[in-house]
Formats: structure tokens, C-alpha cells, sequence
């Protein structure tokens, strides 16, 4: 019985693995259907996990059947509260509840922000222009690499700098600050680069996974594809596929 | 007479410019699934952060107890649960001479349909491959809204903010819970991370404040945000991306999931540069074609 299950739950993956992947071909019923069974059970799940996980082991049950902690009835109150938006005689309350969701998070972000970002960034941005360890290694074994690690500190400074510079607007950016403020922005654009180096590495990954499972279940995916594309016929021959063929100009 | 279309008075250089993109997805589609079935080995270098990230964990003394957040779903799982396995495989393995380390592993999750992951890769891994005890190696913690909220709430008490696990059973109940009450009992976090809540605030809330070690996982999108955390000694270690869980495979000797998407990986990098460069290379043809026309109207 397990393995029937089992076995279920793989053609469903595969259908909508492929249903998803369908819209780049162009949007149709069968990624349309994927995109609202995921919206649906997402939802569900999200509700059925917050009353379980949430809800019950931290507010419902402390306070109502172990009467341990009558100062949850603050948090179930303000929780309540929020819901007086469905009521406009009585929106105003809800207002409470949003102002300690508020400020908590206002509270705890800045707070964060403080200790975790800015003092200790600044701090290790604190360096010497020439890293001594670095100057020794390159005495010892002259190369490339010893090369550039003697450099490290020195791009890393003047370029913390020159970035900083081209965000001050103050001034126009003319001169030795425009040259300071350009090489700021050709690093910025470096670390823009290097951003969407690392966005197409993610994208790829999930393909590689998706196609890994594919054809780990190459009979479903063979199948359950062959089936797919004699409907996007069947919906080609009958008029009902309308949409236009996109390009690489419209990308 | 059959009036020319604009079509037909296109160049093949402006032709191939306004192609159907499909074709560029189905080129990429096929790079990337042929060395999946014919794979190519392509060489795996261990860059310093990944090394770091292993040594990490290595050193923290036996019997230790590790916090492991992993904070992602689904839509990360390609990236991210290679990591999760490795980790597993790294904590529950053997240590450097050999010895059982006896490492206590609390796992959680602050994405809401994380723990069903974390769930299998204990049992893959931990339960069936090593032997070790739900409740008494390992306990996963399960879900809890409330992001950096929760993680605060964890530095006063660990049992008052997950007074249940995943299952629903008491904390109290439980061996591996037995005496831990807050960061102070434990020794590392490793956390996993696809973003919002992840490690940028584990590292804002608990490393900065509780002054405790943490490595962390994180997706390729989001690994640039995080190299200031790790060049400043907030993170001990990383891992980035799929490329970061095969370096780590590679590191800790069980090659897996990560390892053989790599020449995929690789070649699907190549394939998407090419399309770059033919695509600036055109834009430039086409460019000067366009004035040259122009200049001859004239």
C-alpha cells in the first residue's frame, strides 16, 4: 500500500513539474492549474501549521488547560484585536495589536542592525594598508597568488572608500572626487556582476534539480510529457491556443 | 505584386537577434540535462570559506550540543538540502581519528514548511545511516512563527519557545533536552538559510548579542549579502549554493546529490556566457548596420 502511495506521489510530482515548466513554452491550462493547486495547498498547510505548531503548544494550552501563564491573555487580546478590522465601528482596536507588531519588530531590527551590522563592520574595516603576514608569504614564495593577497587589504580599503565616495552627492562629482566616485562605480558594478553570477548559478541549480528527478523517473516524465504535448496539439488544431510567440527581444 | 513583409528584409544577423527565446531555453535545457546522464568529472576545487565551514564544526569539542536552524523550503530545496545532508553526514560521522563524537544535534526551522525536509534528511541520514536516536542525538524542533522574535525568545529559553517538537511531544520528555535551557549550552549553530528569516538575523540577534560561534549554508542568490559576515569572523564558515554543497561533499568524502549536478552546473555557466556575449556581439553588428542604412537614406 506504501508503495502504491508511493508511487502516486511520484506520476503527481512529475505532472506538476512538467505542468510548471510548461510556461515556458507558453501560458496554458496545465500551468495554470499547477499555479492555483500550489496557491491552495500552501495556504492551507500555512493555517493548519500555524493553529498546530504555533497556537496551540504556545498560547491555547499554557493557558487554558495548564492555567500556567495568565500573561498570554495580553498576546491572545492584541491577537484578537487585530481582527476588529472586519468591524468598522470597531477597526480603531486594531490598531493596538499592529503597534506591538510594530514595535517589537522596529525594536528588535534596530537593535540588531547596531550590534550585528554597523559597529562590528566598521570595525573590521579597520585594517593596515599592508597586511604584514601577506608581505612575508610573498617574500617567501613570490607568485601570483601571494601577489594578491598582498593587494587584498589595499583594493578592499581604497575601494570601501571610493564606493562610499560616489554616494556622496553633496558635491558634483567633478575633479578628483569624479575619478574617486568612478572608480567606486565601476566596483559597484563589479559586485552587481557578481550578484547575477550567483542568481544564474541558483536558477541552474533548481533546474539540475528537477531534472535530476526527471530522469531519475524517466518512464512518468516520458509518459506524462508525451501526453502534454499532444494536448497543446489538440488545443493548437482547435483554435483555443492564442498567445503569441515571444521573442528574444520581448525577454 | 506580394508586398515583402518586414520580416523578409531582415538580415540573418537581426534575424537570429529577434530569434524565439525558446530556442535559448531548450539549448540550455539540453547542456544542462546531457552531462547529467553522461557525466564528465569535472575537477571540484575547496575554496577557503567551505574549508573553514568543515573545520568549524570539526573543532568543537565532542559531546558538544549544535543548534541546526534550517531555515528554507521547497522552492530552496536544490540548493539547500544537499547542505542539510552533508551536514548531517559531517555531525554524525566519525571524527578525525576515527572516534564517535557524540554530538547532540537540535534542529528547527523558522520557514514554515522547512521541518518536513530537516525530518528527512534525520531519518535518511542520521536514523538509518548512523544509528543515532530521535530524542537522544537528535531532536527536530519543528516550526515557529515569529522570526527574530523567536530567536530572542531562544536566547531566555529554549524550552519555553518550543515547548513541543515537530510531532507535538513535550520537550521535557525528551533525554537530548535534559539540562539545556538557552545559547548558553550551545556550542555552535549551523544554520541553513534561503533568506528572510535566515542568517543575517541569527547573526544581528544571537551571534552579535550571545557571542556564539555560527557557519552557515545559504543560497547562491543571496551568498553575496553575507561575505561581510564572514570576512569580519561573524561567520565561521560558508557554504554557497550548489557549488558550496559540492565543495563540501568533496571536503567531507560522501560525495552525493551536490557533486553530480556539478558539470551540469558548470556547462549550464558556460552555455549562458556564450548567449552574453553573442547577444552583445549581435546587439553591436546590428547597431552599426542600423546607422550605416540610415547614413545611405540620407
Amino acid at each position: 500500500m506504501s508503495a502504491m502511495w508511493n508511487t502516486l506521489g511520484i506520476w503527481i510530482q512529475v505532472f506538476l513539474t512538467l505542468a510548471v515548466f510548461s510556461f515556458l513554452y507558453k501560458d496554458n491550462p496545465f500551468y495554470k492549474f499547477a499555479e492555483h493547486l500550489f496557491v491552495g495547498v500552501a495556504t492551507g498547510y500555512w493555517v493548519v501549521l500555524q493553529i498546530r505548531n504555533v497556537l496551540l503548544p504556545n498560547l491555547f494550552e499554557p493557558l487554558f488547560l495548564h492555567f500556567a501563564d495568565p500573561f498570554l491573555l495580553i498576546p491572545l487580546f492584541l491577537g484578537l484585536v487585530l481582527f476588529t478590522r472586519l468591524i468598522d465601528r470597531y477597526s480603531y482596536l486594531s490598531r493596538w495589536g499592529m503597534a506591538a507588531v510594530v514595535g517589537i519588530f522596529a525594536g528588535l531590527a534596530i537593535f540588531g542592525f547596531g550590534g550585528g551590522d554597523l559597529i562590528i563592520q566598521i570595525r573590521s574595516n579597520i585594517m593596515p594598508f599592508l597586511d604584514k603576514v601577506a608581505l612575508q608569504a610573498f617574500d617567501s614564495h613570490p607568485g601570483f597568488i601571494t601577489f594578491l593577497n598582498v593587494l587584498s587589504n589595499p583594493i578592499f580599503i581604497l575601494g570601501t572608500i571610493s564606493v562610499l565616495f560616489y554616494f556622496f552627492f553633496s558635491k558634483e562629482h567633478t575633479g578628483a572626487l569624479g575619478i574617486v566616485s568612478k572608480v567606486g562605480i565601476y566596483l559597484l558594478m563589479i559586485s552587481f556582476g557578481a550578484s547575477y553570477g550567483n542568481t544564474v548559478m541558483a536558477r541552474i541549480s533548481l533546474f539540475i534539480d528537477r531534472a535530476q528527478f526527471g530522469i531519475q523517473n524517466w518512464k512518468p516524465t516520458v509518459i506524462i510529457g508525451v501526453l502534454m504535448i499532444i494536448a497543446f496539439v489538440i488545443l493548437a488544431i482547435r483554435g483555443k491556443d492564442d498567445s503569441s510567440t515571444p521573442s528574444v527581444s520581448e525577454m | 505584386m506580394a508586398v515583402p513583409n518586414q520580416q523578409d528584409n531582415q538580415t540573418l544577423m537581426q534575424k537570429i537577434e529577434t530569434m524565439d527565446r525558446r530556442i535559448i531555453f531548450l539549448a540550455i535545457a539540453i547542456t544542462i540535462i546531457l552531462p547529467l546522464i553522461f557525466p564528465l568529472g569535472l575537477p571540484i576545487n575547496v575554496s577557503p570559506q567551505v574549508k573553514d565551514f568543515y573545520s568549524a564544526i570539526e573543532n568543537i569539542p565532542d559531546g558538544s550540543v549544535v543548534l541546526f536552524p534550517n531555515d528554507y523550503d521547497p522552492a530552496s530545496k536544490a540548493e539547500l538540502y544537499p547542505m542539510t545532508v552533508a551536514i548531517i553526514n559531517q555531525l554524525f560521522g566519525p571524527g578525525k581519528n576515527g572516534e564517535d563524537r557524540n554530538l547532540k544535534v537540535i534542529g528547527l526551522g523558522l520557514f514554515p514548511a522547512g521541518p518536513p525536509l530537516l525530518e528527512k534528511a534525520f531519518k535518511d541520514v542520521a536514523q538509518d545511516k548512523y544509528g543515532a536516536k530521535y530524542g537522544v542525538d537528535f531532536v527536530n524542533l519543528g516550526y515557529k512563527e515569529g522570526r527574530e522574535i523567536v530567536m530572542a525568545s531562544m536566547g531566555e529559553s529554549i524550552p519555553k519557545t518550543f515547548p513541543t517538537d515537530f510531532f507535538g511531544t513535550s520537550i521535557d520528555s525528551l533525554p537530548i533536552m535534559k539540562g539545556i535551557q538557552n545559547y548558553g549550552d550551545i556550542a555552535i549553530i549551523v544554520n541553513v538559510s534561503a533568506g528572510y528569516p535566515g542568517t543575517k538575523e541569527w547573526v544581528q540577534q544571537v551571534v552579535s548579542v550571545f557571542d556564539i560561534s555560527m557557519v552557515a549554508g545559504v543560497t547562491g542568490v543571496s551568498a553575496p549579502e553575507y561575505y561581510p559576515y564572514y570576512s569580519a569572523g561573524q561567520l565561521q564558515g560558508m557554504l554557497e549554493g550548489l557549488k558550496g554543497a559540492a565543495e563540501y561533499e568533496t571536503i567531507i568524502g560522501h560525495k552525493g546529490i551536490a557533486t553530480s549536478g556539478m558539470d551540469a552546473q558548470s556547462l549550464g555557466h558556460f552555455v549562458i556566457v556564450f548567449f552574453i556575449l553573442a547577444g552583445n556581439v549581435l546587439f553591436l553588428i546590428n547597431k552599426r548596420h542600423d546607422t550605416n542604412a540610415k547614413g545611405g537614406q540620407r
